[in-house]
């Protein structure tokens, strides 16, 4: 089964742009990436886009879907209608460099800022002993694509740009989290970091990242809130910290 | 070409995948400046999207494992094609290297005394992958990101400058090696982003592009497969060998069409899967080939029972090299066995709890489900074979990864002879961690060696460079004619491309189809010559996909060649007019390169390095005789048997 459908795609540069209409053919099962890839071949071989595994595991396909931060590749066309007419336009909170294509380098600055893994004194490499609930904490991080969603959406950098050189925005305050509560990281400044470097006091726990997150990634409630906590926690309590690292829980 | 932006570095590593990485890291921590050039966003590279694990003789699980047996298990799959001496470093080498990424932050799942677990895989006796669920490619990846981060802040700390001595120029296409005399120069390319020019000038170059997947119609790979490193390596002067083994995994996705091709982990037959016809028949059970009848389970109960007790049974045959399975699939299929949409079925739900599925293979339970609105942990699915992976690539020294060309590397799925005639699943990231670090210090060695002599490239080789990367904004098919044909479409070329690879070049292969498939090359180039793009520089995927189209249509011409001339069936090379294995085939690799001077490809006939008697005595006698030729066994019978060549590579 195949139809017809209508979509507006926004087509410009960091010049300026607007909302281009097309029609395209949709068959059954496809994913708007599928739609985007022929609209490429039949009517736009210009057309910018980013993509590359099709499965929702590497989160170069990101776009905005009627205003939704989404993954193209996993926004299956039955979702809508098929007379409604599907804008996707590019992710507002980075520049554009063409069509469909933003600047994601301010993620990558960001990733730069926080400090490495640090080993563990005296551990060779082959002795690390680490219990798989100790480990799956910090893992539930490790599963983010970078697709960049998160950063996309929430409202502390999504208009107002200024806040980009405070806030490092909610992926990379997981990092952080992921950090913290690695069981065999050496460094014991990572909640520290989150409040003085990463800005984590402007997040106001809205949740929207966690609502786009495409890894389901608990963001808000399992990174942000704890990291929080910890901040205010940690200098008078160090037990807090220990328990971070072997795995009790608080909850 | 005066103002063309120029950078000089130590060495390029053309390539962020996991043996990118891992080679700019090595070249990088022994002191010299890098520069990392690769197609997508830094963190994409396709090595994001491994799933099942990587495979290293920990003997975490089962502590029988050992390099031995890691070794014995490579060369089987690999049908003894294998360049031995590969295979023998990577068995010994890759567990210090999978300990390695625990030192830099990585958190792989654990066996409950806390070290790093192991799951079972195709043709691996022993449980063999360290993994995280399904998604082991992430995890690398993202390590590596982050090493490279930490290097960055070190020589920010002393240099106050994060990129002084390692620097990551994404989104980058390289589009030719310069050369400097027969030497290496550096590498071409253009910026995706604007299109503008840029010359890498450097003594040591690694290719660590990938594969060649896109050619073929239903792949489980990404559009950067494109074969760029395997042409570039060919157009620089160096050799191809294998080409002719193309791995076509066993279970992709195959309805909606949408998704045909997208890869279902062989994890999921490791943790229990069955493959079952429209007949509910575990079919696999018929297809065992003699060369493995030993090794694996004649009964369903026997099967099912070594997934309990792995001492005293064999496993099931769903566990068979992944040649075995896609080929059984196959003949499942032509036989009308097949499920509603042209495969056959997979079910884990028998044997896994929902939880346990939702556990152990996340991105499976997910992909179906939103993907096909298929629910894995309550009903069968249906899977067919997808294009996976190319055996074959450039020919390199084992030890250090160099190629024929001075200054050329070449690591990862882009270099040939680790893998022989079929890969074992998880034997890739390894391999990529086992040779990029090798590489990385091969060309630091290189680099090292030359002092300050530095190659330089020709301004005439920057000129033809840019013009050709510039030609398709110039293709004009109806001044080239004298007609008024329509001007060609990229898109349309590489859809044809593709549906003549698979149709001609697939998993079972005959004489007529792949010289027709040659002719059919033929035309098609002439058509991507005349592939016309329209807009400007700027993020222009048409004109992108014009000049990829080249390196697909000289990888696939290699291919097609490579398997018009092997008369056997091997591996990922299956014959319908010459079904068997020929031991007199088994020394033979198949090197492909350009006649010195000219754009002709030639093949020509080479010796697999000889396995040394001390690896050769990791095998029994009986099964020896599957493979070797009658001569061969003979010197291994005679009592003073000649050492035969230690180290000797191809
Ligand atoms: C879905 C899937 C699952 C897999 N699962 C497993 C598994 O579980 N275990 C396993 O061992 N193997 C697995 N494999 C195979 C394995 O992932 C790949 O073989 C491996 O990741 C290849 O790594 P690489 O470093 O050689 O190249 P890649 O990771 O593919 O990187 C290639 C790099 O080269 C760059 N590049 C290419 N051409 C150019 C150019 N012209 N200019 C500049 N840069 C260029 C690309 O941008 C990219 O950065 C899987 C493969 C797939 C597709
Ligand atoms: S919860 Fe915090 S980080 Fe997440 S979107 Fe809201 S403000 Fe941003
Ligand atoms: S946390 Fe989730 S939404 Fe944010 S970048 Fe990672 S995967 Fe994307
Ligand atoms: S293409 Fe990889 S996440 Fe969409």
């Amino acid at each position: 089964m195949s139809h017809q459908a209508e979509f507006k795609v926004w087509r410009g540069d960091s010049d300026g742009g607007d909302l281009k209409d097309y029609t395209v053919e949709v068959n059954d099962g496809e994913v708007l990436l599928d739609v985007i890839h022929r609209l490429q071949a039949t009517q736009a071989p210009d057309l910018g886009v980013r993509w590359n595994c099709k499965a929702g595991k590497c989160g170069s396909c990101s776009a905005e879907v009627n205003g939704k931060p989404s993954l193209m590749c996993m926004t299956r066309m039955n979702t809508f209608d098929p007379n409604e007419t599907v804008s996707v336009t590019p992710l507002r909170a980075f520049p554009v460099i063409r069509d469909l294509v933003t600047d994601v380098s301010f993620n990558y600055e960001k990733a730069r800022q926080i400090p490495a893994f640090s080993p563990p004194e005296g551990v060779g490499p082959g002795e690390y002993r680490m219990q798989q609930v100790d480990v799956e904490r910090s893992q539930e991080f490790r599963k983010c694509i970078e697709c960049f969603l998160c950063q996309d959406v929430c409202h502390v950098v999504r208009d107002h740009d200024d806040n980009k050189q405070a806030f490092a925005g909610p992926r990379f305050l997981i990092r952080a989290a992921e950090l913290d509560m690695h069981p065999l990281d050496s460094r014991t400044d990572r909640a520290v970091f989150a409040r003085d470097e990463q800005g984590i006091g402007l997040c106001n726990i809205t949740k929207c990242c966690t609502e786009v997150c495409p890894e389901h990634i608990k963001i808000t409630d399992n990174a942000i809130i704890p990291m929080k906590e910890r901040v205010v926690d940690k200098k008078y309590d160090p037990l807090v910290w220990l328990g971070s690292k072997i795995g009790i829980r608080h909850d | 070409m005066s103002t063309l932006e120029k950078h000089s570095y130590d060495v390029i590593v053309i390539g962020a995948g996991g043996a990118g990485l891992r080679a700019a890291i090595e070249a990088r921590e022994q002191g010299l400046s890098v520069a990392i050039l690769c197609k997508s966003l830094f963190g994409k590279a396709h090595t994001v999207m491994a799933e099942g694990g990587i495979a290293a003789s920990m003997g975490n699980v089962n502590s029988k494992d050992c390099w031995q047996v890691h070794f014995a298990d490579s060369l089987r799959g690999g049908k003894f094609l294998n360049n031995p001496r590969m295979v023998e470093l990577h068995a010994k080498e890759a567990a210090d290297r999978v300990w390695e990424l625990e030192t830099y932050g990585a958190l792989f799942d654990r066996t409950k005394d806390g070290k790093i677990s192991q799951r079972n895989f195709g043709g691996h006796e022993y449980p063999r992958l360290a993994h995280v669920g399904d998604r082991t490619g992430l995890e690398l990846i993202r390590t590596f990101q982050q090493k490279i981060v930490s290097l960055q802040q070190d020589d920010f700390a002393e240099f106050g400058d994060h990129e002084a001595r390692l620097k990551v120029f994404a989104e980058m296409t390289v589009t030719e090696l310069v050369k400097d005399g027969d030497a290496i120069a550096g590498a071409f390319g253009y910026y995706r982003e604007t299109g503008a020019f840029v010359l890498f000038e450097a003594p040591a170059v690694i290719l660590a592009t990938g594969g060649i997947g896109k050619s073929f119609k239903v792949t489980s790979n990404s559009w950067e497969y494109t074969g760029d490193g395997h042409a570039l390596a060919l157009r620089a002067g160096a050799n191809l060998i294998n080409m002719e083994f193309v791995q076509f995994h066993p279970t992709g996705m195959i309805w909606p069409p949408s998704v045909k091709g997208i890869l279902v982990t062989e994890s999921v037959r490791g943790d229990g899967g069955i493959l079952t016809n429209s007949e509910g028949k575990r079919f696999m059970f018929d297809y065992v080939p003699d060369v493995f009848i030993d090794q694996y389970a004649k009964t369903e109960a026997e099967g099912d029972r070594w997934y309990e007790d792995q001492e005293n049974n064999k496993r099931p045959p769903e566990l068979l090299p992944r040649d075995e399975v896609a080929r059984a699939i196959n003949s499942e299929v032509k036989a009308g066995r097949g499920s509603p949409h042209g495969g056959v079925f997979l079910d884990v739900s028998t044997r896994l709890s929902p939880e346990v599925i939702k556990r152990k293979l996340p991105s499976m339970y997910t992909q179906f489900l939103e993907l096909a609105d298929v629910d894995i942990t309550a009903t069968p699915f249906e899977v067919g074979p997808t294009c996976h992976y190319v055996m074959g690539g450039v020919e390199v020294d084992a030890d250090t990864e160099e190629t024929c060309v001075p200054g050329l590397f070449a690591c990862g799925e882009v270099s040939g002879g680790m893998h022989g005639a079929n890969r074992l699943g998880g034997n890739s990231l390894s391999d990529l961690l086992v040779f990029g670090m090798r590489a990385g210090t091969g060309a630091a060695e290189y680099v090292r060696g030359l002092g300050d002599k530095r190659p330089a490239a020709s301004e005439a080789d920057l000129e033809a460079a840019g013009k050709a990367a510039l030609a398709p904004f110039h293709a004009d098919a109806q001044a080239r004619t004298g007609t008024t044909a329509a001007p060609e479409n990229p898109y349309t070329v590489h859809t044809d491309l593709q549906q003549v690879m698979s149709d001609l070049v697939g998993i079972i292969r005959r004489e007529s189809e792949l010289t027709e498939a040659l002719d059919k090359l033929q035309v098609l180039r002439v058509r991507a010559d005349d592939a016309a793009v329209e807009g400007h520089r700027q993020f222009n995927p048409g004109w992108h996909l014009a000049l990829d189209l080249r390196n697909m249509l000289d990888v696939s011409e290699c291919l097609a060649k490579s398997a018009l001339e092997r008369h056997e069936s091997r591996g990922g090379h299956t014959r319908e007019d010459y079904p068997t294995m020929d031991p007199n085939w088994r020394g033979v690799n198949l090197v492909c390169r350009l006649i010195p001077g000219t754009d002709t490809m030639e093949l020509i006939h080479r010796p697999v390095p000889t396995i040394r008697p001390d690896l050769l005595a990791l095998f029994d006698r009986h099964e020896l005789e599957k493979y070797l030729t009658a001569p061969e066994l003979a010197v291994l019978d005679s009592p003073q048997s000649p050492s035969s060549v230690e180290g000797e590579q191809a």
